[in-house]
C-alpha cells in the first residue's frame, strides 16, 4: 500500500505575475484554500464567521457540520491521519474558539498537520471584552505549532499560505488562524500569494552523512539490535524503508502506540508495542538489546518507564526531525536530525553493500531468546464462561475486518486493548489520541476518517465513559451517512482509572462507577443510527457480522467483564522490566 | 546532582506582536527559569533582540536553546556562556540615607565612577552601568548606609571581536 502522506516538496514554479483582482476577505479565504488543495472543512458556524459561510456555496468545498467544535477538530485530525492531507476547521469566536483547544492540544502532542480558523470580533473591538471575544491566540500559544491574528485583509492571503506551509512541513502540527470579522467583508487587491518563505524557520530534512556512517558502523557490529519506530515513521511515510531495514539486518521491531501500522503486525520480526502496556517480549527485548535504532519516536514517559532503567545495555541511534526531541529524556549515542524516510534511505544505501549472508545465523540466539519470551508470556487473557471479554471483541473485529479497517479509539483500557489485539499492518490505520490521551476523540475522528476514506471500514473502539464525551456526533454521522461502526466495551466503569485504583489504591473505587449510563441501543436509534447489543460471548460474532454489513452508522453495545484489566502493565515509577503480568 | 549554571542568551526574533509572550511562555510553560530579560528593536525594524539570563543545569540549558530555536519567530539564538563577550547592565538606585552617611554615598559613587542623576535633602538617585559584578559590589556597599530602591535593566551582551596577530 503506497504511503498516503502528501509530502512537502520544493515548489519550482516561476513567481506568478498575475494582475491583482478586487476580492472580499471571504473570497480571498476560499481562493487560497482551494489553491492549497483543501477539499473538506469541518466546522460550526456563528456570528463572527457568518460572512465566510455566506461565501462558501460559491466554491467547490465540502463542509461537514459537527455538533461540537471539539469534534470538528478531532474530525479534521482523523481526516488528516488517514489521508495524509492537512485537516481544516472553521469555527466562530469566543466559545467556538475555546471549544477547539482540547482538539488542538491533542493534534499538537501527536504532531498532526491541521489549520484551525477561528472567528474573532471586529478589529476595533479587540481588547474591549466584546461579546464572544477571547484571546484565543494567547490561549493556544503553548499548544499550537504557531498561530496568527489577522486584523487587516491585506495580510489574509499570506497568512493562510504560511499557515498551511507550517502545518505540514518539518515536524507537522496544528496552526491556529484567528480572523477578525471585519476582514471578511473588507475588500483588497488580491494576488495569489507566492510559496511561503520564513526567515528563522528551516527544518532539517537531510541528515548528517557523518552521523549516518557512524550509525551504520554500530549496526554492523550489533549482536542484539532492536528497531524502534514511532509516530514519525507514519508521518514521513517511511514504513517501507523501516521494513526494508529490519529485513536486511534481521532485527526485531517494536513501535510506540503512535507508530503502530508502521511495521506489519503479522511479520515474524514483530515484537508488539512497547511501553507501559506493551508486550512482554517487546519490553524485555528493549531492556536486553545492545543497539536501539530509534526512528521517529520521542521517548515519551509511557514508553520508557523509569529513565535510568531504559535500555541499560544499549547504544542508541536516534533519528528524528525535531532536535528538541533528541536527548531530551534519554541521552543517545548517535543523534541524527532529519526526515526519517530520507535518513533510512541513506542508511539502507550504506548497509546494502555489506555482506549479510550469515546474518540469520548471527541473530539465531537473539531471536530464540525473544521466541522464549513470546512463548512463556504471550499476550493473554483469562476466559470465563458466559462473560464477554473485551479483548475477545477486539480479536473478533480484527478477524472480521481482516486487519484492513481504520481503527479509531477513545482513551483508556479500550485504547490499550485495541493497540494490543488488533494487529495493524498498514500505516494510517490506527487513529488514536496518543500524547494527550483525550477521551471523546474516537467518534469524531472516525467521522473524519470515513470522510477521507469512504471505501474503507472505520471502527471506533470506545469505552462507555469516553463515548459519552462526544456522543452527539452520532448526528453528524447520520446527517452525512458516514457508516462508522462504534464498538462500546461497556463495563460500567472508567476502566483505566478503576484499574489503577485496584492495583495501587487498594480497590478504593472513587468516582469511577458509571453504571448509570443511557441505553446505548435506544440512544443510537434516537439519533437515527442502528443500535445493537451483545451480552454473551456467542452473540459477539453474529452482531459484528451484521454491523459490518450495514451501510449505516452502527453503535454496538458490548456488555463486557466489569473488572478486566490491561496487562502487561509497567507500574508508574517502574522500569520496563518491572511488568505486572496477567 | 548536576550543577546549576547561569546562561546569557541573546535571541534575534521577528518583531511581531506577541513574540515576547511566546518566549516568556516557553520558559514558564516548561518550568525554565528566567532570571532577567531585556528586549528592544535592532537596526532592522523587522527584528528585535531579546537578551535573557536563564538558570539551570547543562541538560536543561541545552533544551532551552533547542526549544528557542524551534519557535517560528526566532531567527537566531546565541548562548554566550563560556564565550568571550561584553556584558553590561544599567541600574538606577535611589538611596535614602541619614545625614551622617550622605558624604559616604558620594565617595562610593566617585570610586565606582557612576553618576548622581537626582538629589534631594533625603536621597540621591545613582545611575550605574557595568557588568553584574560591578553593580552587585555597589549595592553591597550602599546597603548598610540606608534604604535602597532599585530599577535594573537586565543584562545585554555582545560577542567580542576575535583578536588575531597576523604574521
Amino acid at each position: 500500500m503506497a504511503a498516503l502522506h502528501a509530502r512537502i516538496a520544493p515548489i519550482e514554479e516561476p513567481i506568478r505575475l498575475a494582475k491583482p483582482v478586487r476580492r472580499t476577505g471571504a473570497q480571498v479565504f476560499f481562493e487560497v484554500l482551494m489553491d492549497e488543495g483543501v477539499e473538506v472543512v469541518f466546522g460550526y458556524p456563528g456570528g463572527a464567521v457568518i460572512d465566510v459561510y455566506d461565501a462558501m456555496p460559491e466554491y467547490n468545498i465540502r463542509h461537514v457540520l459537527t455538533r461540537h467544535e471539539q469534534a470538528a477538530v478531532h474530525a479534521a485530525d482523523g481526516y488528516s491521519r488517514t489521508s495524509g492531507k492537512t485537516g481544516v476547521c472553521l469555527v466562530t469566536s469566543g466559545p467556538g474558539a475555546t471549544n477547539t483547544v482540547t482538539g488542538i492540544a491533542s493534534a499538537y502532542m501527536d504532531s498532526i498537520p491541521l489549520v484551525v480558523f477561528t472567528g474573532q470580533v471586529p478589529s476595533h473591538l479587540i481588547g474591549n471584552d466584546a461579546f464572544q471575544e477571547v484571546d484565543i491566540v494567547g490561549i493556544t500559544r503553548p499548544c499550537t505549532k504557531h498561530n496568527y491574528l489577522v486584523k487587516h485583509v491585506s495580510d489574509l492571503a499570506r497568512v493562510i499560505r504560511e499557515a498551511f506551509f507550517l502545518a505540514r512541513s518539518g515536524r507537522p502540527g496544528p496552526i491556529l488562524v484567528d480572523l477578525c470579522k471585519d476582514v471578511f467583508a473588507a475588500e483588497t487587491d488580491f494576488v495569489m500569494p507566492a510559496p511561503a518563505e520564513m526567515r528563522g524557520y528551516n527544518p532539517t530534512y537531510e541528515p548528517h552523512k557523518g552521523q549516518l556512517s557512524r550509525a551504520a558502523q554500530l549496526i554492523l557490529k550489533a549482536e542484539k539490535p532492536v528497531v524502534f519506530g514511532g509516530g514519525g515513521v507514519i508521518l514521513a511515510g517511511a514504513s517501507e524503508e523501516l521494513t526494508c531495514l529490519a529485513n536486511m539486518i534481521q532485527a526485531p521491531v517494536t513501535t510506540t502506540l503512535m507508530g503502530l501500522g508502521g511495521f506489519p503486525g503479522t511479520h515474524e520480526l514483530w515484537l508488539g508495542m512497547l511501553g507501559m502496556h506493551g508486550t512482554y517480549r517487546a519490553n524485555m527485548a528493549v531492556s536486553e538489546c545492545d543497539l536501539l535504532i530509534s526512528v521517529g519516536a520521542r521517548f515519551d514517559d509511557r514508553v520508557t518507564g523509569r529513565v535510568d532503567g531504559f535500555a541499560p545495555h544499549a547504544r542508541i541511534i536516534h533519528i528524528d526531525i525535531d532536535p528538541t526531541s533528541i536527548s531530551k529524556n534519554i541521552s543517545v549515542d548517535i543523534p541524527i536530525v532529519g526526515d526519517c524516510k530520507v535518513a533510512l534511505r541513506y542508511l539502507l544505501e550504506l548497509l546494502k553493500g555489506e555482506d549479510w549472508r550469515d546474518i540469520a545465523e548471527r541473530r539465531c540466539s537473539w531471536r530464540e531468546l525473544i521466541q522464549t519470551w513470546k512463548d512463556t508470556q504471550p499476550l493473554a487473557y483469562g476466559q470465563e464462561a458466559g462473560v464477554i471479554k473485551p479483548q475477545f471483541v477486539i480479536e473478533k473485529i480484527y478477524e472480521l475486518t481482516r486487519g484492513e479497517a481504520v481503527i479509531t479509539t477513545e482513551v483508556g483500557q479500550n485504547q490499550m486493548w485495541a493497540a494490543q489485539y488488533y494487529h495493524f499492518s498498514h500505516p494510517n490505520s490506527l487513529v488514536t489520541s496518543g500524547g494527550l490521551g483525550c477521551m471523546g476523540f474516537g467518534l469524531p475522528a472516525a467521522i473524519g476518517a470515513q470522510v477521507a476514506c469512504p471505501e474503507r471500514t472505520v471502527v471506533d473502539i470506545a469505552g462507555d465513559g469516553s463515548i459519552q464525551m462526544n456522543i452527539q456526533e452520532l448526528a453528524t454521522a447520520v446527517q452525512y451517512n458516514l457508516p462508522v461502526k462504534v464498538a462500546i466495551l461497556n463495563n460500567g466503569y472508567l476502566g483505566m482509572v478503576r484499574q489503577w485504583q485496584e492495583l495501587f489504591k487498594h480497590r478504593r473505587y472513587v468516582a469511577t462507577d458509571i453504571s448509570t449510563s443511557p441505553d446505548f441501543v435506544k440512544l443510537a436509534e434516537a439519533y437515527g443510527a442502528v443500535g445493537l447489543r451483545a451480552r454473551r460471548p456467542e452473540e459477539v460474532e453474529p452482531l459484528l457480522r451484521q454491523a459490518l454489513h450495514l451501510n449505516r452508522p452502527v453503535v454496538m453495545d458490548f456488555h463486557v467483564d466489569r473488572e478486566e484489566s490491561v496487562y502487561p502493565m509497567v507500574p508508574s515509577g517502574g522500569s520496563l522490566k518491572d511488568m505486572i503480568l496477567v | 546532582m548536576s550543577q546549576e549554571e547561569r546562561h546569557t542568551i541573546s535571541i534575534l526574533v521577528g518583531n511581531e506582536p506577541g513574540v515576547l509572550s511566546r518566549v516568556a511562555g516557553l520558559f514558564s510553560g516548561r518550568g525554565f527559569n528566567i532570571h532577567s530579560l531585556n528586549v528592544a528593536e535592532t537596526l532592522d525594524p523587522k527584528l528585535s533582540r531579546i537578551t535573557l539570563i536563564s538558570v539551570g543545569d547543562a541538560q536543561i540549558q541545552e533544551q532551552i536553546n533547542k526549544q528557542l530555536r524551534k519557535l517560528i519567530n526566532v531567527v537566531k539564538v546565541i548562548d554566550f556562556t563560556g564565550t568571550d563577550c561584553v556584558e553590561r547592565e544599567m541600574a538606577l538606585v535611589k538611596a535614602r540615607t541619614p545625614p551622617e552617611h550622605r558624604a559616604e554615598v558620594l565617595r562610593i559613587v566617585d570610586i565606582f565612577r557612576c553618576k548622581i542623576v537626582d538629589v534631594s535633602p533625603h536621597d540621591y538617585t545613582i545611575e550605574v552601568t557595568g557588568n553584574r559584578g560591578k553593580i552587585e559590589a555597589l549595592l553591597d556597599l550602599l546597603n548598610p548606609l540606608g534604604k535602597l530602591e532599585i530599577a535594573r535593566t537586565g543584562v545585554i551582551a555582545m560577542a567580542r571581536s576575535k583578536k588575531g596577530i597576523k604574521k
